[in-house]
């Protein structure tokens, strides 16, 4: 829900996860904002893909579940999870690999995407 | 205008911190405000006190310490972020029973709360590295 003074915020998340705890970091922030009111939503570029596919074992490597934190998003209010489809097709991924449904945005979009949000946030 | 800057790397990782910092060099120069600069992720290098380069070589640390104490600039450091990385503040150091404190002259600690407020407050939020 966006609160009085709310802006819409756009996380781009563009690494994969478990590789550092970029991703954790990330979330906190995002979580942080959707908190604060905010209408936060969250593209997944590059090999941000990676983050939501099915499949992890994060305990292998004594990792946080980090896909987890994506299936409880709706709870915090944050309801539009985008995937850029050409990162998805680079990968050979589908949207079927995924750990949840999202909304697969082509990369002739992406710019016009950004326009529309007042903070775009990088992680 | 009025800027919230944040800054995502560390000095020795990307020029981010020396991108942003002359971006915020410029903006003051230029009349405009600066909100506050917020050190995330491994952003948070940039406060480390006993970070302490060769002489022939500039100091990021000192570079923002300079820049807080010459224009009143808010340095954050994020809490979460700096702990992880073992970045604490002297107050914070005694709670989990260290003694030393290792933030520069300058910045202060505090939560990810100050990041949103600068975003939301802010005309612009500009991200810096990472």
């Amino acid at each position: 829900m966006m609160g009085p003074t709310g802006k819409k915020f756009l996380f781009v998340m563009q690494r994969a996860p478990h590789g550092s705890c970029n991703a954790q970091e990330a979330l906190d922030l995002l979580l942080t904002t959707a908190a604060f009111e905010q209408a936060v939503s969250v593209l997944l570029l590059d090999d941000g893909v990676f983050l939501i596919k099915k499949g992890q074992q994060p305990d292998r490597i004594d990792s946080k579940d980090i896909a987890a934190v994506f299936l409880a998003l709706e709870l915090y209010d944050v309801p539009r999870v985008m995937v850029e489809w050409e990162s998805l097709q680079e990968r050979g991924l589908d949207p079927k690999d995924l750990l949840l449904p999202v909304e697969t945005i082509p990369r002739c979009r992406i710019g016009a995407l950004m326009a529309r949000h007042d903070r775009v946030v990088n992680g | 205008m009025k800027f919230a800057i944040q800054i995502n790397s560390g000095p020795y990782q990307s020029e981010g911190s020396e991108s942003g910092y002359q971006f915020v060099r410029a903006a003051l120069r230029k009349g405009h405000d600066v909100y506050r600069v917020f050190f995330y992720y491994d952003g948070i290098d940039n406060a480390f006190r006993y970070a302490i380069p060769p002489d022939d070589e500039k100091s990021m640390v000192q570079r923002w310490s300079q820049l807080a104490r010459r224009h009143d600039i808010d340095l954050v450091v994020c809490v979460s972020a700096a702990q992880r990385r073992g970045l604490l503040s002297r107050k914070e150091a005694e709670r989990v029973g260290k003694v030393d404190s290792d933030l520069a002259d300058g910045f202060r600690i505090s939560g990810l709360g100050q990041l949103v407020e600068a975003a939301i407050e802010a005309d612009r939020l500009l991200v810096f590295g990472g």
